[in-house]
């Protein structure tokens, strides 16, 4: 019982990240009809968002320290952040310590501002072209912007820590009555699950409760119709690409404590998260969302020792963590071919 | 207006000399004069450098390339000479190889096999390349070393720690100065011993490719001698990047010591992870829980940030280290980029030297004189202590360094500390060792 509670919130952080990339990816597709393979590059630069914003307050102006040496010989220089400077010692270092959470603010109009330049100077010209050129475009365009990244922060992790408040972990066993060390979570995970349930409420809040997402979402049922009826449904949608860009970068903003940002964390997420959006139904939000967490969770009990050995004992499949989420895909597509919640007519003509 | 008669004759000519071009892949081919592959006839030599400059070994492969550039440098008498003035071998003067200038093409591996064979090739087909080396990775190091024996050339390998490059996949034109996966274990055990005892229990996870495989087995048969326990191995796909699912049982499967057969991002993710689960802070068995990270690298360090603190691992070389060899190539290499040399960086810089210096020995490029002068070939000054290349195996026998995290680091580079230096006589084992089995070295191929 203990395992399989540890999976499932194992599971949904994973699963949360998946749902949040999901949602963008299917946003766009059901606004503006485009297959966005650029997608996992959006979230991996929401990272490198929290990055910059790191290196940026920790610009530091060096003192040379006689009394040590560096691994010349030469005296020592000693880099001291400006933000200590102005803010005082302590200040200084507690702005740096929770420059992640300060990184969504910083994020918020970089992503928007990309999303809407990304939309109006590339995607927009490929609106009425194949889906298979729109593939090509993005996915292309997803190996520039990868490229770019490595060429200025080169091709290892950085670290990029979360606050010292939420480092660690605690013992949620010992909450549900179980052993202590038995079922040990992460703060920050914990945090990074939250985050994702808040931004997709907002997301769906937005759509659902207010005129602009009311008229979205008419766009998204017929767009033909609500261009007859003189609104502008362009603009609309262009925004909307501009807030799914936003939700990948907050994604990936969150995301740095839980694993150390590298130039190619995009490309690990972008597949997975387009079987996530065929699985819960193109262009359906919520089959998004609920597709994302329940290939989390699926795939960290796939990873799971002894679900792992007896894939490989009884049932000849190794490596079953690597393969589950394709297997699980193509059984829920025979069953159901426009996946848990596909909406009827769209990828069907 | 020109007109052009084409005889029948002159058409059959031309036809059968550029059918037989078009028939005989170069690679495997020497012109009549030349007695071995790409022999230098001009005042130049070409060496190939062939690293990974895009894909997740990136940074390590341009930190090759920075050695690799600085050992041309001081082989045609450029810089302050680095180790040449340290090593042991005074038969390199400063004038290239054999009186010719050193030149030099580079090549991308991108830590695919198949794109470090191609790119290989290339350099030898078409740049007349007389020697290839580099790579960061065993999979890529020992596709290569195969294509270099079939073709006739040397193969210096750069960073690669399977026990297989120099066990069951070594090649009679392939020689390794950097340690492996044995030599790590029987450098860490003791260590082991001495810092956790010898009632531990093991949790291994291991990627799941030749060097992950070859480590793990290295390491728990190491630490199964000193009387611990192996729990488990679970084998981790190259491609993960998030590990949570695979370090979460391991606090409930009785184990005390996690040891991350990871290397690269892997091994700075799969830390990251084992450390935000709070491993390190609990007591199991009546025991503190120890991390241990069997091949540590620098520049994996500074990925891992504050994680590594009080990690032991091991590791070929260390700037740190204060023999002559080592000062004066950190001074080398520092003063010309700013920064002090990688493990990598080191090793690759040795292996430019090393074939240089048996080439000059030998008194030629041909693959099969150079084998012969590095064979068995006993040296110092190179940053390692006294090494041997041994003839059997072309695996170099050298001190191995156990190294841990550091407490309170002075500076981004200032991660790593010594916590002993492993004589070679306790790393060294048998040619027909078990775990270095099933390959043959073979003949030198000279490619003519």
């Amino acid at each position: 019982m203990d395992a399989i509670l540890l999976q499932i919130l194992n599971g949904l952080d994973k699963g949360s990240a998946y749902a949040l990339i999901a949602l963008g990816l299917t946003l766009i597709f059901g606004t503006l009809g485009v297959v966005n393979f650029a997608h996992g590059a959006l979230f991996m630069i929401g990272a490198f968002c929290a990055v910059t914003l790191n290196k940026i307050l920790t610009l530091s102006r060096e003192i040379v320290d006689e009394t040590r040496t560096d691994f010349l010989g030469n005296p020592l220089k000693v880099k001291v952040p400006y933000v200590e400077g102005w803010f005082g010692p302590e200040l200084g270092a507690a702005i740096i310590d929770w420059s992640v959470p300060l990184a969504i603010l910083f994020a918020i109009p970089v992503m928007i501002a990309i999303g809407y330049v990304m939309e109006r100077g590339l995607i927009k010209h490929f609106y009425k072209r194949p889906h298979a050129d729109q593939i090509l475009v993005t996915f292309g365009l997803a190996i520039v912007l990868q490229e770019v990244i490595k060429y200025f922060y080169g091709a290892n992790p950085i670290p990029t820590g979360a606050p010292d408040a939420f480092r660690g972990s605690f013992d949620f066993g010992v909450l549900l009555g179980f052993d202590p060390n038995v079922i040990i979570y992460p703060y920050w995970r914990l945090v990074y699950f939250v985050f994702a349930a808040i931004v997709i409420g907002a997301v769906f809040a937005f759509l659902q409760f207010t005129t602009f997402g009311m008229v979205v979402r008419a766009g998204m049922a017929d767009r033909e119709t609500v261009g007859l009826l003189g609104i502008n449904i362009d603009r609309r949608f262009t925004i909307m690409f501009g807030i799914a860009a936003a939700v990948a970068g907050l994604a990936g903003v969150m995301y740095t404590p839980i694993n150390s940002p590298n130039y190619h964390m995009g490309m690990d997420f972008l597949v997975l998260s387009f079987v996530v959006v065929v699985v819960g139904g193109m262009g359906s939000l919520p089959g998004a969302v609920a597709a994302g967490f329940l290939l989390g969770v699926l795939e960290s009990f796939a990873s799971y020792s002894p679900i792992k050995n007896f894939f490989e004992t009884y049932l000849f499949l190794p490596s079953i963590d690597q393969i589950i989420i394709y297997l699980v895909a193509i059984i829920i597509l025979l069953t159901r071919p426009r996946g848990l919640m596909g909406r009827k007519g769209v990828m069907e003509d | 207006m020109s007109e052009t008669t084409v005889s029948r004759r002159g058409m059959l000519k031309t036809g059968v000399a550029a059918g037989a071009g078009v028939a005989l892949p170069t690679i495997f081919t020497a012109s009549s004069a030349a007695a071995y592959t790409n022999e230098p006839t001009g005042s130049t030599v070409t060496l190939g450098f062939n690293v990974p400059q895009t894909g997740p070994y990136a940074d390590e492969g341009a930190d090759e390339l920075r050695a690799y550039e600085l050992a041309v440098e001081h082989l045609n008498g450029g810089g302050d000479g680095g180790m040449m003035g340290t090593f042991s071998s005074k038969a390199l003067q400063g004038n290239g190889i054999l009186g010719k200038k050193v030149e030099f093409v580079t090549g991308d591996t991108q830590t695919k096999s198949d794109a470090a064979r191609a790119s290989a090739k290339s350099m030898i087909e078409k740049d007349g390349a007389v020697m290839i080396t580099g790579g960061s990775s065993s999979g890529v190091a020992i596709a290569v070393q195969g294509l270099c024996q079939e073709a006739g050339v040397i193969f210096m390998a750069g960073l690669t720690h399977s026990n297989d490059t120099t066990g069951k996949d070594k090649k009679a034109n392939g020689f390794r100065h950097f340690f492996n996966g044995y030599m790590s274990g029987a450098a860490l055990a003791p260590v082991l011993k001495s810092l956790y005892g010898d009632d531990r229990k093991a949790y291994h996870l291991t990627a799941d490719y030749t060097w992950g495989w070859t480590q793990q087995e290295s390491i728990a048969a190491a630490t199964e001698a000193l009387g611990w326990e192996t729990v488990n191995n679970v084998l981790t796909p190259l491609a993960a990047t998030d590990f949570s699912s695979y370090i979460a049982p391991v606090l409930n499967s009785g184990a005390d010591v996690l040891v991350l057969n990871h290397y690269g991002g892997n091994m700075v993710n799969s830390l990251t992870n084992a450390v935000q689960f709070g491993l390190r802070e609990k007591e199991v068995n009546g025991k503190n829980f120890e991390i241990v990270v069997p091949l540590f690298s620098r520049l994996m360090a500074r990925g891992a940030g504050e994680n590594i603190k009080n990690i032991v691992g091991s590791t070929n070389w260390h700037w740190s280290l204060q023999d002559e060899g080592s000062k004066a190539f950190v001074k080398s290499f520092g003063t010309k980029y700013g920064f002090p040399p990688s493990q990598a960086a080191h090793t690759v810089y040795c292996q430019t030297l090393l074939y240089a210096d048996a080439c000059e020995r030998a008194g030629t490029f041909n693959p099969c004189g150079v084998a012969e002068a590095l064979e068995g070939f006993e040296f110092d000054g190179l940053g390692n202590g006294p090494t041997l290349y041994r003839a059997e195996d072309h695996q170099c026998f050298k001190d191995v360094l156990v190294v841990k995290g550091k407490e309170n680091p002075t500076s981004e580079f200032d991660l790593l500390e010594v916590v002993e230096v492993t004589p070679a006589a306790q790393v060294t084992y048998e040619p027909d060792h078990p775990m270095f089995a099933g390959g043959n070295l073979g003949e030198c191929n000279p490619g003519a």
